[in-house]
């Protein structure tokens, strides 16, 4: 473990997505890993299909668990406008962003007022910005409520989570899920 | 799987990953907590989770929904005068609610002690507004800890537990939406072998419980002697720190802000010493005055109002300290959360000599993103029902909102309920939108928790008056916004022991002429029973219901059920009308940005199929859900 380790990771996604799994997760498999962490997960009116978000601080002892724009390190994301806005507005210069490949449009884009966010609109604001990017997307997944495990398994895989392993996370799934759906996961997680 | 009942029941100390909300209820069993009573709203709904976890193996408690803030207040101010320790806990508004009630608590001795648990919104994340309910504290003379996370939360609860029930007063315990919803591994102590104390020992002889005239001014001056017992505490309480630089500046601040600030002075060259308080009514003014004596310039660093800086500014002045105390001036400095951005702002705007940074948005760059606001789920009748609604309104007919996630309607593309004040409103806004109104109709809406929360004065002010409104209950069967928490209404659940009561029979029994019940799903019928009940002068009321399909589909999902359909588009018969987009507006609707063809999100669809009348030309159907993303 490494004691210095000051790491903050940013989430969003549509209220429905799964981020408060998501979240859940990270945040036990940095405990798991003998991190010191807070987070915070925005609740409230934003389940309703609105933005959501969490935040979370590894290493972080006084702080206020809400980082502040821009100084995100990591950027995790289960929609590619959430991945934007994400990115866009946490992720600081050279940070990572990973996201899941999706698409809900919103209602803007849907009536033709708001344009719709492209790939190529991200990686070149990544360019940028000096920010790494990863896709990622799975057309295998037994349920599509499993996205947001999807995304944690192809992001452990790609090492975006400085600090823990891929068994410290599949200990935390195992804090949260039980029977089914706990071999479910731990098969996308698949740790090998 | 980890089971967060059994865990907060352990009997030796341990710590645990969880959120601040969760962390109150091990404190609650720790401090032998026996009567615990709640209306939902944000942020303090998990508080019931946890309660309600616990409650699945022991009963180490009695937990109840109330009908509303006021009457849980006042379950638990009854159990506390027979001798229980008793919570209370609700969201910021709901305290106006309460607050006919609490305002009497600290002039009555409540022999097992009162703790009100406060969920304020700074920020405005999930409220109505962002109002600072310390001024309610002092006006009440109830002391108030603030918490800056969820340790501390657990810390603090169990010190006002002790405080409440020594004193035979209520304590409040302000929590703030991200004091509510931080997580972290917090340390837990023992719990206490208790037993639960079955004596009920209310004795009015004891003291005195009818504030009346003559008998108010020695109950004043009892509360106002316990809350000098508790400033006394406040004095010397472990929750106050000093952190030390040797500056000539010093910050004072208290709760959250106080982490954002200890985020920013790591920029600082040369910080300002810093005193954190704990209890921040009453004041511990004696120590905050020796803070200012020791400096040359104070700036007070609180969250919302400037609660802490008028009360210093005015102990400076009556001890004639000769510094400079620096508080709050523009508008900005009132509003928002104090997290390390508006923080940063406002340190900037005051001590810019600090040196702090300017904190630039992460990009320069980037254009303006597509908002996206809450909205009405897939399959939400609520969105059926307004389709169908407008339908029978005209451009400038005045449609009233109320809370809940009906009030989503205001927004585009139904922009249905226009004007919003607070819980149960409408019926009373729209009598007076009505007055001296001839020409255009006013329709108002009411969810059914709300119904009974307060929405019962205004329909009896209604019928009794004879206003010509249309009032239409928007039933889902839940309290949805909140989490989906049943009520008076709702269909008893497992849980034994409750009864439902019908709002239709309630309506009746208060002599409501015109009452119909329309299915939100059969949208011709919606809009001809409204546009009936617009015809009825006076007085009239559409039931419009569908269960909360979020709720049912989470259920139906944890029972194993998977929607089986989902709507698709015959591509043949599309016209590229996009009724369904720009006037349904099913966030299930994608839409092709380079053909404008119209498709379903296999992600978002439940096969609900309320979409399926909608098409002029009868382009979406019903066909079977493929699995995953193929
Ligand atoms: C005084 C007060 N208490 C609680 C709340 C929190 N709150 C916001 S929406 C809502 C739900 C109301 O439920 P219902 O009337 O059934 O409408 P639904 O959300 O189910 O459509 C509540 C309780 C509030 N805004 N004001």
């Amino acid at each position: 473990m490494n004691e210095d380790l000051r790491f903050n990771i940013y989430m969003s996604g549509v209220g429905g997505q799964g981020i408060g799994i998501l979240s859940e997760v990270l945040i036990r498999s940095y405990d798991n890993a003998g991190y010191l962490v807070k987070g915070v997960d925005t609740h409230g009116l934003a389940q309703r299909g609105g933005m959501v978000e969490s935040h979370l601080r590894v290493g972080c002892t006084g702080g206020n668990p809400l980082i502040e724009p821009g100084k995100a390190d990591l950027a995790v994301s289960l929609e590619r406008t959430e991945a934007y806005r994400a990115m866009s507005r946490y992720l600081r210069k050279g940070g990572v962003l990973v996201y899941y490949n999706t698409l809900w449009q919103t209602l803007g884009v849907r009536m033709g007022e708001d344009e719709e966010i492209t790939e190529e609109m991200i990686k070149s604001e990544a360019d940028l910005r000096d920010i790494r990017v990863y896709e990622i997307f799975s057309d295998r997944l037994p349920d599509i409520r499993m996205q947001n495990i999807a995304l944690l398994s192809g992001a452990v895989r790609e090492n975006v989570f400085t600090g823990i392993s891929c068994t410290d996370v599949a200990s935390a799934l195992r804090d949260l899920f039980s029977g089914a759906m706990l071999e479910q996961n731990l098969d996308i997680l698949n740790c090998g | 799987m980890k089971d967060i009942g059994r865990i907060l029941l352990q009997k030796k100390p341990f710590s645990e990953i969880m959120m601040g909300n969760t962390a109150l209820v091990r404190a609650m069993i720790e401090a032998g907590v026996e009567v615990i009573t709640t209306y939902p709203g944000s942020p303090t709904p998990e508080i019931a989770d946890a309660a309600r976890a616990v409650l699945r193996h022991e009963n180490p408690f009695y937990f109840e929904y109330s009908t509303n803030e006021k009457v849980a207040s006042e379950v638990a101010f009854g159990a506390s005068l027979n001798g229980r320790l008793s919570v209370v806990f609700f969201k910021s508004v709901g305290l106006n609610v309460a607050a006919d009630s609490v305002v009497q608590f600290s002039l009555l001795d409540l022999k097992g002690g009162l703790v009100i648990i406060l969920g304020d919104d700074p920020g405005a994340n999930s409220s109505q507004n962002e109002q600072d309910n310390r001024h309610f504290a002092r006006m009440a003379a109830i002391p108030v800890f603030e918490p800056s996370d969820p340790q501390q939360a657990y810390e603090m609860f169990l010190e006002a537990a002790v405080i409440a029930s020594e004193n035979m007063m209520p304590v409040i315990l302000r929590m703030t939406t991200h004091v509510c919803h931080a997580k972290g591994r917090i340390s837990f102590g023992s719990r206490p072998a208790l037993k639960q104390d079955q004596t009920p020992s209310f004795r009015p002889e004891m003291g005195e419980y009818i504030p009346l005239t003559s008998a108010v001014a020695s109950m004043k001056k009892r509360s106002m002697l316990k809350l000098e017992k508790v400033r006394q505490l406040a004095e010397i309480s472990s929750f106050n720190y000093l952190i030390e630089h040797k500056s000539k500046k010093g910050i004072i601040t208290c709760g959250l802000p106080s982490l954002s600030l200890s985020d920013l002075l790591t920029e600082c060259a040369n910080p300002p010493d810093v005193l954190v308080i704990g209890i921040v009514w009453p004041l511990p003014m004696e120590l905050i005055c020796d803070f200012c004596a020791r400096h040359e310039e104070v700036l007070i660093v609180e969250e919302l109002d400037d609660f802490i800086e008028k009360e210093v500014k005015a102990a400076a002045f009556d001890r004639r300290l000769s510094l400079t105390i620096t508080g709050k001036f523009e508008p900005d400095d009132f509003i928002g959360e104090l997290h390390s951005q508006n923080l940063r702002r406002f340190i900037n705007s005051k001590w810019p000599e600090l040196g702090l940074g300017s904190g630039e948005p992460a990009s320069q760059t980037v254009p303006v993103l597509p908002s996206r606001p809450a909205q009405m789920c897939p399959g939400c009748g609520h969105r059926s029902a307004f389709y169908a609604i407008k339908k029978a309104l005209k451009d400038d007919d005045i449609t009233v909102a109320d809370i809940g996630c009906h009030t989503l309607g205001y927004m585009q593309p139904y922009q249905i309920g226009t004007v919003l004040l607070s819980m149960g409103h409408s019926s009373g806004t729209g009598a007076g939108l009505s007055l001296f109104n001839e020409e255009r109709r006013v329709v108002t809406f009411l969810g059914d928790s709300t119904f009974f929360h307060a929405g019962l004065p205004g329909i009896i002010n209604a019928v009794r008056n004879n206003h010509n409104i249309t009032l239409i209950i928007m039933e889902n069967g839940t309290t949805a916004m909140t989490g989906h928490q049943d009520h008076a209404g709702s269909k008893a659940g497992d849980e034994t022991g409750f009864k439902q009561i019908s709002i239709r029979a309630v309506l009746e029994g208060l002599g409501v002429k015109s009452v119909s019940e329309v299915d939100t799903y059969n949208q011709k019928k919606l809009t001809a029973s409204v546009t009936e009940a617009l015809e009825h002068q006076g007085f009239s009321v559409v039931i419009a219901k569908h269960p909360c399909m979020l709720k049912l589909t989470r259920e139906n999902k944890r029972r194993g059920i998977i929607p089986e359909r989902r709507a698709d588009i015959d591509e043949e018969l599309c016209d590229r009308i996009k009724e369904c987009i720009s006037r349904f507006a099913c966030p299930s609707f994608s839409i092709d940005k380079e053909t404008g063809a119209v498709s379903v999100n296999p992600e978002l669809c439940i096969g609900d199929g309320s979409c399926v009348q909608v098409c002029p030309v009868s382009a979406i159907g019903l066909g079977q859900k493929e699995r995953g993303n193929e």
